[in-house]
């Protein structure tokens, strides 16, 4: 392979004058993180609140549930974010839209809304399951001893469900740091579009690439770790998940 | 707003979106497919096969692709191919690979770790007594494979893998870092050479839309005539 | 006490499930409903405190009616304690816990007047050193004893009790029996939906026999086990049962 290997490049300044090409990718890992957290934010708060929606015995919960989930599954990830991006300012009066277009960090607040969004989707299917799984007389126990439906799903059914399906939202965790990704699409330049800049200005591919693979391992193992931690915080003495 | 929304932007640009866009982007995914569960099934196979070491590497693989953004496995093949083929034909510059040739590479190594998770899945969910019975008849392991078990396995995990083909339909988009016109890409070029961006992404959401719910409903109707059928 | 005036359930316009079902419990009353399975008795005694809904007759609980849609159900079935075939008991709460939840959600008590019930009603049914424990812990018995605790700890004016013992394994039969033969004793109102015919014959002051949906016999006990039961049915049901 006649490829010129710099490993030293990290060190070297990069030309945005922002410290060693290591710092740039170091800030793209910061904003990876930084998306991916407020992603998962909202996708826990909507996806709890349709997957809930999806279990309830109202018709109009389950199609308000039901339209939700299929409509932010059944596009591509990059094709919403061109919607929320591009289209949605072009759609609102022109006041509000010309708000939206010159936001500052546009690109940030797009890509956390569009990945929060769309994780939403998967986090309420997880939780609906979850709460499938319950046996049904523990609704009717809690509503035997006069617990209301939102007293029954915020002291026996949620905190129940939330253990069963920790492991599966551990990996959708995991997908909305990746889908961070996507939103290179949108300007934002977080860990990936810093390679790919690196890349541009060094002409090291395979040294940023790595870096960044590198990266992701890392972050990505400390997320399974620091879940592990909590499954065995919550987990309930005696109690075996999946009986 | 939407009164000046132009249809006509959409219909003069049909032929080159489907005859161009779709194309690629259907065959990709077909093709993806094919190979990644092909490839899928042989990582499975490499993980069940009791070879520690065997066993070892194909798990290193699919967590090692599981933990990145696709995103940036587009790009590393991108870069990565050409020096692959040098190697391999022995040329003496890097070769020159094309656009689908590229993506083809990269998403069949790339679903190949998420398909092989399927599999295992499938080949665990046969009772132990398939392959024993298999075995007692004479059969060897790899007939007993092929002939028993890995039609049963893929038989009942026939929706799942028909699901993560949809989920890769939708990702083939994500070529568009690449600038290749695949369906997305190509109404991109349009929509930013007629500066009609509202039309051409929305017209791209409803199609996506469309294909992936009609495809969504027939896997959902499959999956229950399985159940019955078991 | 509690009062059942021809009610009908459907599951589905051809299958209905309760048939013209009247009977009532006067308070301090203990009457066991038996019958075959899928009979309808623990439908009945599920639409008493109105966990299923039905579409014919009336159900009055201590003077209010439970079908009335302007009925305050949380409130009503905070009055009535229910014990389940599988015991429900929360499993991601510890056992003291699963006294209290009720008690502070629902009555609005502090959580020291919860606890100090919820102990003092584990020490009755034996159990009070286990309070720490979660449910999962507990062998199937004891959790049944917990269970008949938690329904206690909301005062309850009745208790409805649904095959309280078909899904313990029969050496942990008795400890259960023994603290609702206690409730019996001490006056409690109860329905109570169990094949244990020693329990009805110790106990119960009236027999309800289903079948089919619909109420067969409804004797006084003395009446069903001494005198013949005036059914086939019921006869044969019996012979069944007692002959283990």
């Amino acid at each position: 392979m006649n490829y010129n290997w710099n490993w030293h490049i990290f060190l070297e300044p990069n030309p945005m004058g922002t410290g060693t090409y290591l710092d740039m990718l170091l800030a793209g890992l910061v904003l990876t993180i930084k998306t991916a957290l407020l992603a998962w934010v909202l996708a826990l708060i909507f996806g709890s609140v349709i997957g809930v929606l999806r279990t309830l015995p109202s018709r109009t919960a389950y199609w308000i549930g039901f339209c939700w989930v299929e409509f932010f599954r059944n596009m591509p990830l990059l094709v919403q974010l061109f919607l929320w991006f591009f289209v949605l300012p072009e759609l609102l009066p022109r006041g509000a839209g010309l708000w939206l277009k010159q936001l500052p960090n546009a690109p940030y607040w797009t890509a956390a809304i569009g990945i929060g969004f769309f994780m939403s989707a998967r986090v309420a299917v997880q939780l609906q399951a979850g709460i499938g799984s319950l046996p049904r007389g523990q609704k009717n126990a809690a509503t035997a001893l006069g617990l209301t439906t939102v007293q029954s799903y915020r002291y026996i059914l949620l905190p129940m469900a939330f253990r069963i399906i920790l492991p599966p939202l551990t990996s959708e965790f995991l997908n909305t740091i990746k889908n961070t990704a996507v939103a290179i699409t949108i300007g934002l330049i977080e860990l990936t579009g810093q390679a790919r800049s690196m890349q541009e200005f060094s002409f090291q591919v395979f040294e940023a690439f790595t870096a960044a693979t590198v990266l992701y391992l890392l972050v990505n193992f400390i997320v399974v770790t620091g879940m592990r931690f909590l499954e065995r915080y919550v987990a309930i003495p005696g109690y075996i998940s999946g009986k | 707003m939407l009164g000046s929304f132009d249809f006509d932007v959409i219909r003069r640009a049909l032929p080159y979106l489907f005859l161009e866009g779709m194309r690629f982007t259907l065959t990709l995914t077909a093709l993806a497919a094919f190979g990644g569960l092909v490839f899928g099934t042989l990582i499975a196979l490499m993980r069940l096969s009791g070879y520690k070491w065997l066993g070892r590497i194909a798990g290193v693989y699919v967590d090692f692709m599981r933990s990145l953004p696709l995103v940036l496995v587009i790009f590393w093949f991108y870069f990565l191919v050409p020096y692959i083929g040098q190697w391999l034909t022995g040329a003496s510059r890097p070769i020159t690979v094309g656009a689908f040739a590229s993506s083809l590479i990269t998403f069949i190594m790339f679903e190949a770790a998420y398909f092989s998770e399927i599999m295992r899945a499938g080949i665990q969910s046969i009772s132990k007594g398939q392959p024993a019975a298999a075995s007692a008849l004479g059969l060897t392991y790899a007939q007993s494979m092929r002939y028993i078990v890995l039609p049963q396995a893929f038989r009942n995990m026939l929706p799942v893998l028909l699901t993560q083909t949809i989920v890769l339909f939708q990702d083939t988009s994500l070529v568009y870092v690449l600038s290749i016109p695949d369906f997305l890409g190509a109404a991109s070029k349009v929509a930013q050479r007629d500066g009609r961006l509202v039309e051409m992404y929305l017209f791209a959401a409803v199609v996506y839309f469309t294909i992936s719910c009609v495809a969504s409903f027939f896997v959902r109707r499959l999956q229950a005539r399985i159940a019955i059928v078991r | 006490m509690i009062e059942i005036k021809h009610v009908n359930k459907w599951y589905s316009p051809s299958f209905q499930v309760l048939k013209d079902c009247t009977t009532s419990v006067t308070k301090g009353e203990v009457v066991v409903v038996c019958g075959p399975s899928g009979s309808g008795k623990s439908t009945l005694i599920k639409c008493v405190n109105a966990l299923e809904p039905f579409q014919g007759g009336e159900i009055i609980l201590d003077g209010v009616k439970v079908n009335d849609p302007k009925t305050d159900l949380p409130k009503l079935r905070s009055r009535v304690g229910m014990v389940f075939q599988h015991f429900e008991l929360f499993p991601h709460l510890r056992i003291v816990d699963n006294l209290c939840l009720a008690q502070e959600k629902v009555l609005g008590r502090k959580h020291d007047e919860a606890q100090a019930k919820g102990m003092k009603l584990l020490e009755r049914v034996g159990l009070k050193e286990h309070a720490r424990k979660f449910p999962a812990e507990l062998s199937g018995g004891q959790q049944q004893r917990v269970a008949i605790a938690r329904a206690l700890a909301m005062d309850p004016i009745a208790m409805l009790f649904d095959e309280p013992t078909s899904a313990l394994d029969p050496e942990m039969i008795s400890e259960v029996l023994d603290v609702m033969v206690d409730l019996a004793r001490e006056g409690m109102t109860m329905m109570v939906v169990t094949h244990e015919m020693g329990f009805a014959n110790k106990v119960a002051d009236r027999v309800i026999f289903m079948d089919r949906g619909e109420i067969v016999e409804d004797a006084k006990k003395t009446d069903f086990f001494g005198g013949t039961p005036r059914s086939d049915r019921a006869q044969k049901f019996l012979s069944k049962i007692l002959q283990h």
